[in-house]
């Protein structure tokens, strides 16, 4: 026969079995949040955005948009092509220019631009934007995304390195276009 | 024979399981249960465990890095033998395990099964088909081709929209700033560990309680469920009008399943492995890129609904969908199991039926997408171009070179983004057409700047001659009457 105060501290050794393993598990899981939330902690996602170059000024004539591409600074070597991003960048009047982002403002498809129409066309959901980057038709509700830029030594610079999306705020790198109709 | 017998005895005294599985095998089930309606969870079942072997088999071979997935799924399709099937099988035994699981849900709802005391079964079914559809969307990403990557943003933007939190929940889906390496490391972690980690938990309690509980009755009119009664009512039932499930009811699960499995090797073998499509590059972007199969009725949605509404039907509908799939055995847990007493049951299957059916087949040719290539190799049908003077057939010209067609059909060739064009002239005047072209509006961009006076001009005169024939223009009959007191001709024709 078992003496009830003996049951007693067993169960009690059992709750502090189920308690130590609980702090262990509390410990652990610090370390492995930590490692999970990594992508967002702070001090690495200051690193995300950064000056790249995207050519020669010559490369983009006054009046014209053309594409280019940029290698992402933020880079794994088993990364291949998806590293390479690519943008529009529009050159108005010889001095301002508009970069403008890859993804569509909806949902993040890639716009093609047509010089014929002066439309930038979405092949997903048929969004439109104007040359300017402001909205035409179709679902997106605001305008192409925008890079800030900087020319030095004859080349165009943006600020880049992370993929632009709807949720994001605009104090970011990326300048946000009002919503604007023709009329 | 004798051999087999005595190592099987020699086991099970070692196991003891023999009497358990025995137990099990031989449960008594209602006689109405062994029914070609109750195979769909046993065919689910088989289908999951074919998706576990093929994936093994894929795993073999498949790299997932963002910089070899691409070749080695290249590899498995041309450099492996058979390399192509075994990823055929995987890809259709996935398109198979959803719309199985749907047909089990659906024949679950309109028997009633998820009432009293079969709650719980319920939800964890939905969990299962939650976790189905994530396999699916995990899956293709793990296909890493131009679709999968532009998918992945299309994931990404959805997610971003999450008020606050919307930016950290990217970075950590994406596992980055951007679509790469990491990105798909992750969804191979939750491909092959996470998710098949918690199917099987999930299937195994599944289908732990659709023993203990008892498979559904088949549903009367007017056997009605009430929680004081019941349990007791389906043993004498069973006991009543039961036979063993093995072998009463087993041979048509075994033979559904068997066809099932049939069905999925026949397509691999006839259609083959889905893609990959073109290489997972983001600077190509000469690309459409789509869903597979049971998502595009998603892709439709996502391009019909108005701006405004997007981001809280994308935030706050799957929500509401999902807390009503839970809720539903906790509300409606008593009462009439049979469809036939249940009009309701059967009309909302049916509505919902018809809108993914229809979202499915708008998603499979996408309206709502301009044919970008429409302006340069889709010519305008050559009765349009016939008997038509040369200030129209220059407009014909500014029709094609200013992309018009990338949106607007002609004769059912070209875009369907806009309106066809084919009778414009008799529904719209000439004012109105050159309002429409300068300042766009009702979903169409402006042309004011894009177009000079001259081929507007053009332009407004190609569209005023498609109407049919024998059937005058639109006129506005106000414009002659305004017109006409001030100078006695007919009015000129405005640019």
């Amino acid at each position: 026969m078992t003496n009830p105060d003996d049951l007693s501290r067993r169960k009690l050794l059992m709750k502090l079995g189920v308690l130590f393993n609980g702090i262990i598990a509390a410990v652990l899981a610090v370390p492995i949040i930590r490692y999970i939330l990594s992508p967002v902690a702070e001090e690495r996602k200051q690193g995300f955005q950064s000056w790249l170059p995207l050519g020669e000024l010559n490369q983009f004539p006054a009046g014209e948009t053309r594409f280019a591409t940029y290698r992402n600074p933020v880079v794994n070597p088993w990364d291949g092509k998806t590293a390479d991003i690519a943008c529009w960048v529009r050159n108005v009047d010889g001095q301002t220019f508009q970069v403008f982002a890859i993804n569509c403002a909806h949902l993040g498809c890639p716009v093609r631009w047509f010089p014929q129409s002066n439309l930038f066309m979405c092949p997903c959901h048929g969004g439109a934007y104007y040359q300017d980057g402001s909205r035409a038709s179709g679902p997106p509700e605001r305008g192409l995304f925008q890079y800030h830029y900087k020319i030095e030594q004859g080349k165009l610079f943006i600020k880049a390195g992370e993929m632009p999306t709807p949720g994001q705020k605009t104090q970011s790198s990326l300048v946000t276009l009002e919503t604007r109709r023709c009329v | 024979m004798r051999l087999i017998g005595q190592i099987g005895d020699w086991l099970d005294a070692r196991l003891q399981v023999g009497q358990t599985l025995r137990e099990t095998a031989e449960h008594p089930v209602p006689r109405d249960t062994a029914s070609w309606f109750y195979v769909f969870g046993s065919a689910a079942f088989v289908v999951f465990i074919l998706q576990i072997f093929t994936g093994i088999l894929l795993a073999l071979i498949y790299v997932p890095s963002a910089g070899e997935a691409w070749n080695s799924l290249q590899v498995l399709n041309h450099g492996i033998q058979l390399g192509w099937f075994v990823r055929a099988l995987h890809g259709w035994g996935s398109d198979f395990m959803v719309a199985i699981v749907l047909l089990h849900m659906v024949q679950v709802f309109l028997f009633g099964a998820y009432k009293f005391p079969r709650e719980l079964t319920w939800i964890i079914g939905v969990f299962l088909l939650l976790m189905t559809l994530g396999m699916a969307f995990t899956g293709q990403v793990l296909r890493f081709d131009q679709d999968a990557y532009w998918g992945l943003g299309l994931g990404a933007s959805i997610a971003s929209r999450v008020p606050g939190a919307g930016p950290a929940i990217v970075n950590v889906m994406l596992g980055g700033p951007i679509i790469a390496g990491a990105t798909l490391s992750r969804f191979f972690a939750m491909h092959v560990f996470v998710i098949p980690g918690l199917l099987i938990a999930f299937v195994a309690l599944h289908l732990l309680m659709v023993v203990k509980l008892g498979i559904n009755d088949w549903p009367m009119p007017g056997r009605v469920v009430r929680k004081a009664t019941y349990v007791q009512e389906y043993h004498e039932l069973t006991k009543k009008d039961g036979l063993p499930f093995v072998p009463g009811a087993v041979w048509k699960d075994l033979c559904f399943s068997a066809l099932i499995l049939l069905a999925v090797a026949a397509c691999a073998m006839y259609f083959g492995p889905f893609g990959p499509s073109g290489r997972p590059d983001p600077t190509i972007i000469q690309t459409a890129p789509h869903p597979d199969f049971f998502f595009l009725w998603l892709y439709a949605v996502l391009s019909l609904l108005p701006p405004s509404m997007e981001t809280p039907v994308l935030l706050i509908g799957p929500v509401i969908a999902i807390i009503a799939l839970l809720a539903l055995p906790f509300v409606f847990g008593e009462g009439e199991k049979s469809w036939r007493r249940r009009p309701i049951a059967v009309l909302s299957i049916l509505l919902i039926a018809v809108s993914l059916g229809d979202f499915t087949h708008l998603g499979t040719f996408t309206p709502w997408s301009p044919v970008m290539d429409a302006w340069s190799s889709d010519s305008i049908p050559p009765q349009f171009l016939h008997n038509r003077s040369a200030l129209e057939r220059q407009g014909a010209l500014v029709f094609q070179e200013k992309q018009c067609h990338n949106c607007h059909a002609l004769d059912n060739i070209g875009g369907k983004r806009g309106p066809a064009l084919d009778r414009v002239a008799a529904r719209r005047t000439q004012d109105q057409l050159i309002r429409q072209v300068i300042q766009g509006g009702g979903n169409m961009p402006a042309y004011g700047k894009n177009l000079s006076p001259a081929e507007t001009t053009a332009l407004v005169s190609f569209l005023e001659t498609l109407r049919p024939e024998g059937q005058p223009a639109a006129r506005d009959s106000s414009r002659a009457v305004g017109l006409e007191p001030q100078s006695g001709k007919p009015p000129a024709a405005q640019p």
